[in-house]
């Protein structure tokens, strides 16, 4: 449905994104994160026919965004960072408004309407202007007017800003819901996020990708062991260096907190069920004992931060990556 | 077309809502009211003049008395009122970030420069056809010819036309809306000046060549009651010229 081939845009002498490769799938949902300036917005600027890319080709459902950028943009709804409202209009005015930009016109007009005022909770403030609604229901409206022409394409650029927890979960179950039957870019730089709702996602930092894989695929790539974190009621002098002891275990920490430790074994190695009977037959008074997995912030870190630690820990994404190989000495 | 007219209407809408419009509006036909109300009071004096001296009731020529000198200054008038009906069609949306919408939706920049165009120009002509109660009064009191009055309506009507075109065209440049103001009323007297400038060089080719570009030449035959090719392709192609820049200064935004 999208397709990014090396993109390069460049502002004068600034570089903003280089070699940008991905593709989106018919259904899917793309998580786009990365640290602020890392070039988000301008790619999605650029999907969005907002901005000419410098080099290489953007094609959204099949239309090049350069040569056919009106047929692009009937398929493409797009929420811009800040949302695009007039505040003397009111939400139907508005959305009336943008739905005629859209092309929408009569009836379909109408229940189209009504289908995002009430897909995003908004029926009751739709005789409201614009200006006086809070920052949660504008971040609504904003997104209703992506929605209004009921695009195959969505480019949404960190949809959730600005909501109280209870919306973000709506907004967010309404993307899930709108996967499968619209493919989705999600910028954000809320990790917990992109695992929440994302089925991919690409890591972008200072213009390149960086990482492109499922959330859970990603944090997997960068383990090199696994960690074990165990909690003891009464844990023995000697604790640490028993669980040294058992098999496979590399190297045991002590945390903070009295009693609990941090255990690190071979990777591909489950020693749960091992750790567990020795501390129920020791008599530690066995507490906790959890797998620690890496979180997709862990990763976003880790990636953003040492770029040199992704060439040999995980797998990279297909030729973007290996470009930002090149360049990293 | 249909995107044109949704865009059309929601400047309409949005400049009916903003205090901008009746405040401009409103100045604008208060001083336009109190220049023709010199201009009678004026004419009258002179009739007055002159029945003291030719002692019978003297006809006066209201034309020339009343309407081509309010007419004259209401073109200056407009010069300081429309870059204030403009400034805000472009730089507006830049500021608030709207322009992302536009040019993100299924609409041709073309037709977002018509369209923008087309909603000051509305405003304008509205607020134009409001001082037609001057002469309707003055029909109803005394006796004049009323062509020299429509072309001089026509004239002010293609005036305005370039200079709402302008103001467009400042308001793409920025998006500060008083930087926007003040390029155009800089524009428009940089414009007015140049008949003076022109007429100051002579009958010469530079001379008749300037003396074309400014305003003031071709809106003074429209008050006199001439209606002149040469004047209609002026201001035309002035109105097309400064579209065109308009749209060209947008595209080029997109590239930087």
């Amino acid at each position: 449905m999208i397709d990014v081939r090396r993109i390069t845009k460049r502002y004068g002498s600034h570089t903003a994104i280089e070699n940008v490769t991905f593709s989106v799938a018919k259904g899917e949902v793309l998580g786009f994160l990365g640290p602020n300036g890392a070039g988000k917005t301008t790619t999605m600027r650029i999907l969005t026919c907002f901005l000419p890319a410098t080099a290489g080709t953007a094609h959204v459902a099949g239309f090049d965004c350069f040569d056919q950028p009106m047929e692009v943009k009937r398929r493409i709804g797009y929420l811009p960072e800040n949302p695009p409202l007039y505040h003397e209009l009111t939400v139907t005015e508005y959305l009336t408004f943008v739905g005629r930009l859209k092309g929408l016109r009569g009836a379909d007009l109408t229940r189209q309407e009504d289908r995002v005022l009430e897909r995003l909770s908004l029926g009751h403030v739709r005789d409201r202007l614009i200006g006086n609604l809070s920052r949660g229901y504008r971040q609504r409206v904003g997104l209703a007017q992506a929605l209004i022409h009921d695009p195959p394409v969505l480019i949404l650029d960190e949809p959730t800003v600005g909501l109280d927890p209870k919306q973000i979960i709506e907004i967010r179950e309404l993307i899930k819901n709108l996967a499968g039957s619209h493919s989705v870019i999600l910028s954000t730089h809320i990790l917990p996020e992109a695992t929440a709702v994302c089925q991919r996602v690409v890591i972008i930092s200072g213009g390149r990708i960086v990482a492109e894989d499922t959330p859970e695929r990603l944090s997997a790539q960068l383990r090199k062991s696994e960690k074990i974190s165990v909690s003891l009621k009464t844990p023995p002098a000697d604790a640490r260096d028993r669980l040294r002891a058992v098999a496979g275990v590399v190297a045991v920490f002590e945390s903070q907190e009295p009693g609990a430790f941090v255990i690190e074994c071979e990777l591909g190695r489950d020693i749960r069920e091992d750790l567990a009977r020795m501390a129920v037959t020791s008599g530690w008074g066995l507490l906790e004992l959890t797998s620690v997995s890496l979180t997709l912030e862990d990763v976003f870190l880790h990636l953003t931060r040492h770029e040199e630690g992704i060439a040999q820990g995980s797998r990279l994404a297909g030729p973007t990556a290996s470009s930002a190989e090149e360049t990293s000495p | 077309m249909r995107p044109v007219y949704a865009l059309l209407a929601k400047e309409l809408r949005s400049a009916f809502v903003s205090p901008i419009v009746y405040v401009v509006g409103a100045v604008f036909l208060l001083v336009f009211g109190f220049l023709s109300y010199v201009a009678v009071s004026a004419a009258s004096a002179r009739a007055i003049q002159l029945m003291q001296i030719q002692g019978a009731a003297a006809t006066l020529n209201l034309n020339d008395l009343v309407f081509r000198p309010t007419f004259h200054s209401s073109a200056i008038l407009l010069l300081l009122v429309v870059p204030i009906l403009t400034m805000r069609v472009f730089a507006e949306e830049r500021k608030l970030r709207t322009f992302e919408l536009l040019m993100t939706s299924p609409i041709g920049l073309n037709e977002i420069v018509t369209a923008k165009f087309l909603g000051v120009y509305t405003i304008f002509l509205a607020l134009l056809a409001l001082t037609g109660i001057v002469p309707l009064i003055l029909a109803v009191y005394s006796s004049f010819d009323w062509n020299p009055v429509f072309t001089g309506y026509l004239g002010l009507a293609l005036l305005g036309g370039l200079f709402v075109a302008t103001g467009v065209f400042a308001s793409a440049v920025t998006e500060n809306q008083i930087v926007a103001a003040f390029l155009s009323f800089g524009i428009l007297i940089l414009f007015w000046l140049l008949g003076a400038f022109g007429s100051l060089l002579g009958d010469t080719p530079a001379g008749n060549t300037i003396s074309y570009l400014s305003f003031i030449e071709h809106i003074d035959r429209f008050v006199r009651g001439l209606i002149d090719t040469k004047d209609l392709v002026y201001f035309v192609s002035g109105i097309v010229l400064m579209l065109f820049l308009t749209y060209r200064v947008v595209e080029s935004q997109r590239w930087k």
